[in-house]
């Protein structure tokens, strides 16, 4: 298992002007070893921070210099509190060296590891790489790269670079950025380097999760019976799944320490006939069906009569670009890459790939991937001419779809449609400048949602998710933060840079219930808990003109499987004033009725979830009365109803009363808030 | 245990089958009735090869090839066949002039079987000796075999509730006037009581569609008769076009196109921008069809047999109930999770279709894919406007050359889908891609592998090279190719296997591989020089030997490795007399090391446990 251990050295800019994206850098940076933990769980992990007043490292010691550089951690097997120290990474304090960073992360996995585990070391780094690096004792900055490069090839080490850099950050200061961005450049080959505007794009630049990547294919590319290309063939894409949790047992005794509270799945097959019957597995045969029938079929004469084609790759001619349209690629993309120990290979894709694109042309080739494989796969080979020097040409591979799989539905041409509902001039004007302007491509700008820089909301939820229970079994799911909500919803600022667009687009075009259609006929969504499922469907009235491009939902109660996002979601609806004060009742009712119907205790993490976000909103809101008599009513009525343990409850999880160092309107001082709780008899009277 | 059937056509993944399978809520029960009358034997198209063929061969060969699709496809649906204009009859009512066509074992509206199938391929030449075509509309006898053949089918269709069922009738015929040659006021009456049953008919839920056929010069004249009969008006008549083609391949296509059923998939809200929300249908146009999964049976008795499956506690043995809870390992811990939050996880956003700008087509790479697409295409159903809102979208993103990009929150699998607008495109023998946009799932940066990374290697092509596979490629130019035109021979072998199997033949089909290259093709002598001249610019004189260099000198490290173990493994194998160890139970006390000479000069697996190297080297002895 040590064979494929990776040691990685995370080299993170604190400096003062990171401090903007530093939550993102510490998202994507503990989303790493998350799944390290679940997926690698023996790779080792350092991580060096600079930018910081302080200094920590060996090489200051050893050599001096490499000021503003702390190592934070030394080179370990991952575990849980390298989590939480990347949730709370130090703010520093001045503008640090990313080259001192560099070498210092150097040293300490040449020292770990000297020359073995060779191709497993890795140093990433993240910098906005915006101020300038010190000059070198002698020689010229470039000289002393070269030298650091040169060393990391020796040990085998990798390094991947992610810079971040704003729209501002980049008329800082123009000289600097160039030079740093020189000196990046440097580095040797088999490095990555990324630039990212956003912070959406910071946490899908980083490589969370290490796939050995494996050949699907080695073999022949045959253009004809005499000409044959040896390539390797890869997955370009490939769905990273959501994880396959294990089912649980809960019936191994507590005490037991090794239970390993897994569930085995066992199958007994029984006659339709008869199901008394119990059928040995051997004794089943297989059967197809066709039409109604069954037909049996043994392995055996299966493997007699059924196809056989041999492996291979064979061309079966081109064709010009246009006649593969994009929506017949039916899966997950693969790469064919020249043999790499092959010049000849290397040379005959790279002529193919050059001329493919010059023509725009397309390979159609037929494949057998394995011996023993029972289909063949028809697909197109397109072009992929390499961008970089140092990389190879290469084709991507699409597989295409055969006659049985195409279903040719007709459809009404648009423009014979009745003209009731063709665009006129003005509303095609409309549309077009719609396109036009909510351009997520702009030239001299980042691309927005780049796939490759993009990561899967679902699955980033889901670790944080799986971090947050680990700490606390009752968790509940944590709503999407703002920045994965700039993958499922429009981004507010394009929206405002383009109002007027967005404002004429909408009064072109009415779009409006269709009367003839009879509600009982209208599509209703599966009903469930929560509330952000009635967005939209319920009433399609609602779903038209209530829909904000904002990232709240027009929640208008609170639901019980997410109260508090709920409440937050309602709180902050700026349509209108009445909503604030409704939100509070709601929450209030919501609370009450969680504390009055708790069962010793189960619904208490809940309600004082609720409660601290009702505070935390009647603080921003200037309603600290409001909290303020709700808890003391709350701790009465705890009081009467023999629910004294909510009360410790609450005491022990340190809710106070709003005091007025918080918010001005109360009346309630810091000492006395803090004292009020705890104590059996709640001053009420004392209350404003 | 194998419950799974170790299905061999998918490959290592296993896609989720939801989003394969296609929801039918509603299976399809059909009737084609063909008009058999001496005109359909009468006219003829001609076809490419050198026999002219009759209209009646062209619709009895379109639904031959629709039934083997639908056998493989849908299998649930029912069919009946059902002839009109014959001089045998055979129908429920007894009524003259209609024949349903049967084979034993089979109700007259059921499933495809086998032997449907099989009987229903020789129908041309079975068809004058066992049913005959004759005019069945006369003004003598009062006969109407049109009304009659109408009445036939919406008694096969009585079967099965109009809720549950989709209930159609596919006419096959070439004559637009049935009528024509009866006068006065029997025609009159005649007209009447079809049109009336026709609109029985229709008002029990049963669509009556008609498939004219006709020659160029005589057009089918849709007002003279069957407009009334379907329905028709203003637009609906206007769009409706006889099927009028020279040739007979493009007909068939037409046929087998207009005899699909379009089914949607779902509806779903796309929205656009705050206050403007559309509805679009969507449709699967391109989905793997697979051999459909294996039924297990008992051997035995050939019955199917059903799986029963139950959970164990693996610590305990205690049988139980379906577990409510799920875990992953994580530092150490079981971390546990309800159904409802995985769930709730998943939801990141309201099921609809969101809108978040667009781009240009250049940024959709070419391994920005994951699974097939799915297709678009507005409807005015619920929202009105949803179709301007639309067409107005669809034709500024042709014109600038932009799709859209989108968040497509579906509860399972919510994905960004990039919206590519595909404009109609239409050849000689109608719509080969429809009006609409392609809704394409986009991969994650989770989803995206940097292979171009691994292989670092700055060698490029010359522009010689590059010249020499440009003329190759002018060469070896497939000008017409379409995605479709291949059959699938996997698909194809399977179940004309099964077909044979069913049928309890002997001979074991032989099906053509249309998917291996075309050598006829290849080994034209401009298409061989070209292949040529290619070679010599890549690979310079020596092709062969070169390769031959590159199989034998350059091979890996790690095989380098296995030859020097398996000589010295040659070189070490006579220093011990191993049948005499065996014999005397001596082998134990060996290493694991030198157990492996044994084993590596005799081919066989070196891995596991001494004890297992031990018996491994017994078992192969013989001892």
């Amino acid at each position: 298992m040590a064979r494929n251990k990776e040691g990685l050295v995370l080299v993170l800019d604190v400096g003062l002007s990171m401090h903007a994206v530093l939550p993102e850098v510490e998202k994507v940076c503990s989303m790493l070893i998350q799944k390290k933990l679940v997926y690698n769980k023996y790779d080792e992990v350092g991580v060096v921070v600079f930018g910081t007043a302080e200094t920590k490292n060996d090489l200051t010691v050893e050599v001096g210099g490499y000021e503003n550089v702390m190592v934070l951690r030394g080179i370990k097997v991952v575990d849980g509190d390298l989590v939480e120290a990347l949730h709370q990474l130090p703010r520093g304090t001045v503008h640090g060296d990313f080259l001192d960073a560099i070498v210092v992360g150097m040293d300490m996995i040449i020292k770990m590891y000297g020359t073995t585990n060779k191709g497993k070391k890795r140093i990433c780094l993240i910098t906005n790489a915006v101020t300038p690096t010190k000059d070198p004792y002698e020689g010229t900055k470039e000289d002393q790269v070269k030298t650091v490069a040169a060393q990391m090839i020796t040990h085998g080490m990798k390094m991947d670079s992610i810079i971040i850099r704003t729209k501002q950050d980049r008329e800082l200061d123009k000289d600097v950025v160039e030079e740093n961005d020189f000196l990046l450049s440097v580095f040797p080959n088999n490095s990555s380097k990324v630039y990212v505007e956003s912070a959406t794009s910071l946490l899908g630049a980083l490589r969370t999760r290490n796939i050995s990547p494996v050949t699907i294919y080695r073999g022949d590319l045959e253009l004809n019976s005499d000409i044959k290309i040896k390539v390797w063939v890869y997955k370009k894409t490939s769905e990273e799944k959501f994880p396959s949790l294990k089912k649980y047992s809960d019936k191994a005794p507590p005490t037991d320490k090794f239970a390993t509270h897994e569930i085995k799945v066992d199958y007994e097959y029984k006659s339709t006939g008869d199901s008394s019957r119990v059928v040995p597995p051997e004794q089943r045969i297989k059967g197809y069906r066709y039409g109604p029938q069954v037909i049996p079929i043994s392995s055996a004469e299966w493997d007699a009569v059924k196809f056989k084609p041999e492996k291979g790759v064979k061309l079966l001619g081109f064709t010009d670009a246009s006649n593969i349209m994009r929506h017949y690629y039916m899966k997950d993309v693969n790469i064919f890459i020249a043999d790499p120990g092959n010049t000849k290979a290397i040379l005959a894709v790279s002529a193919l790939a050059r001329a493919m694109k010059e023509m725009n042309k397309v390979a159609i080739v037929r494949c057998v991937w394995r011996q023993g494989q029972a289909n063949v796969v028809v697909g197109v080979l397109t072009p992929n001419v390499s961008e970089k020097a140092s990389t190879p040409d290469s084709f991507y591979f699409n597989v295409l779809p055969f006659a049985e799989d195409v279903r040719e539905f007709q459809f009404p041409s648009l423009s014979k449609l009745p003209s009731s509902m063709q665009p006129n001039e003005k509303q095609q004007e409309a549309a077009d400048k719609f396109v036009e302007m909510l351009d997520l491509a702009p030239t001299g700008r980042e691309e927005v949602l780049q796939p490759n820089l993009t990561p899967n909301p679902v699955l980033e939820r889901y670790y944080r998710s799986l971090e947050l229970k680990s700490k606390d079994p009752n968790a509940a799911v944590p709503p999407l933060d703002e920045t994965l909500r700039k993958i499922t919803e429009p981004d507010a600022e394009l929206l405002s840079e383009n109002r007027a667009v967005i404002e004429e687009f909408r009064r072109f075009f009415e779009v409006k219930e269709n009367p003839k259609l009879k509600k009982s006929s209208r599509r209703r969504e599966k009903p469930s808990g929560s509330n952000e499922e009635r967005e939209g469907i319920g009433a399609v009235g609602e779903a038209m003109d209530a829909i904000e491009y904002t990232s709240k939902i027009k929640v208008e109660e609170i639901g019980a499987s997410n109260p508090v996002h709920d409440f937050e979601a309602m709180i902050s609806r700026r349509d209108g004033p009445q909503w604030v004060s409704k939100a509070i009742q709601s929450m209030k009712d919501k609370i009450s009725n969680l504390v009055e119907n708790s069962s010793q205790g189960d619904t208490y993490q809940k309600a004082l979830d609720c409660l601290v976000a009702l505070r935390k909103a009647c603080i921003l809101e200037q309603e600290p009365k409001q909290f303020n008599d709700f808890l003391l009513h709350l701790l009465k009525l705890c009081q009467k109803r023999e629910l004294k343990s909510f009360s410790e409850y609450l005491a022990s999880h340190e809710m106070t009363l709003i005091s007025k160092n918080e918010a001005p309107e109360s009346d309630i001082l810091e000492n006395e808030a803090r004292t009020l709780i705890v104590k059996d008899e709640p001053k009420a009277e004392q209350g404003p | 245990m194998d419950i799974d059937p170790d299905d061999i056509f998918r490959d290592d993944e296993d896609p989720d089958n939801e989003f394969y399978q296609e929801k039918d809520a509603t299976k399809e029960l059909l009737v084609y009735l063909v008009d058999a009358s001496p005109k359909m034997f009468s006219t003829t198209c001609t076809s490419e090869e050198e026999k002219d063929v009759t209209h009646f061969q062209v619709a009895v060969r379109s639904i031959a090839q629709s039934l083997k699709t639908q056998i493989i496809n849908r299998s649930y649906d029912e069919v009946a066949i059902c002839f009109f204009n014959t001089s045998e009859k055979k129908n429920l009512q007894d009524s003259n002039g209609v024949y349903v066509f049967n084979v034993p074992e089979r109700e007259d509206l059921d499933r495809p079987t086998a032997r449907l199938v099989k009987e229903f391929d020789c129908i041309e030449e079975t068809f004058s000796k066992r049913i005959g075509s004759k005019y069945g509309i006369l003004s003598a006898s009062r006969d109407n075999s049109l009304y009659n053949a109408l009445w036939a089918a919406q008694a096969l269709l009585r079967k099965g509730s109009a809720k549950t069922a989709d209930k159609r009738i596919l006419l096959f015929t070439n004559e637009d006037d049935p009528f024509g040659n009866i006068k006065g006021v029997t025609k009159m009456d005649m007209m009447r009581t079809t049109l009336q049953r026709a609109k029985d008919t229709q008002d029990l839920g049963i669509s009556i569609e008609l498939l004219p056929l006709s020659r160029p010069g005589e057009d089918f004249n849709i007002s003279t008769f069957y407009a009334d009969l379907l329905g028709l008006e203003g637009n609906e008549l206007a769009e409706f076009k006889a099927l009028v083609e020279e040739r007979l391949g493009d007909m068939k296509d037409q046929l087998r196109k207009r005899m699909f059923r379009k089914r949607k998939v779902r509806s779903i809200y796309f929205i656009i921008a705050s206050g403007v929300t559309i509805v679009l249908n969507t449709y699967a146009l391109v989905r793997p069809t697979n051999p459909g999964a294996i039924t297990w049976l008992d051997s035995v008795t050939n019955l199917p047999i059903k799986a029963e499956r139950s959970f164990f506690c693996s610590d305990t043995g205690a049988l139980l109930q379906k577990p409510p809870k799920l875990f992953q390992t994580y530092k150490n811990e079981n971390i546990m999770f309800s159904v409802d939050e995985l769930s709730e996880i998943k939801r990141v956003s309201t099921g609809h279709l969101r809108l978040l700008g667009f781009k240009s087509l250049s940024c959709l790479k070419d391994y920005h894919n994951l699974r097939p697409a799915t297709f678009v295409f507005p409807s005015d159903e619920e929202l009105v406007g949803s179709t301007c809102t639309f067409i107005a979208l669809h034709r500024s993103m042709l014109r600038l050359k932009r799709f859209a990009l989108a968040f497509y929150g579906s509860p399972t699998n919510p994905h960004l889908v990039a919206l590519v607008a595909q404009d109609e495109i239409v050849s000689a023998s109608g719509q080969v891609e429809p009006p609409g946009m392609h809704m394409i799932y986009l991969p994650y940066s989770d989803d995206i592998r940097p292979i171009e990374e691994l292989h670092s290697d700055t060698n490029r092509a010359t522009e010689d090279q590059i010249k020499s596979a440009s003329s190759l490629m002018k060469r070896v130019d497939l000008k017409n190719f379409s995605v479709c035109q291949f059959a699938n021979p996997a698909l194809q072998r399977h179940y004309a296997v099964l077909q044979a199997l069913a049928l309890d033949e002997d001979e074991m089909p032989d099906i053509k591989d249309e998917t291996i290259p075309d050598e006829e093709g290849m080994a034209r002598p401009g298409v061989v020089k070209a292949f040529e001249e290619f070679k010599l610019s890549v690979y310079g004189e020596n092709y062969e030997q070169e390769n031959e260099l590159m199989d034998t000198g350059k091979t890996s490290e790690a095989s380098k490795k296995r030859k020097a173990v398996a000589e010295h493994a040659t070189k070490e194998y006579a220093n011990y007399d191993w049948s005499d160890l065996a014999d005397n139970g001596k082998l134990k006390e060996l290493t694991v090391a030198e157990l492996k000479i044994y084993l590596s000069v005799h081919n066989l697996t070196v891995t596991g446990k001494k004890e297992a190297l031990i018996s491994r080297i017994l078992t192969h002895m013989g001892k």
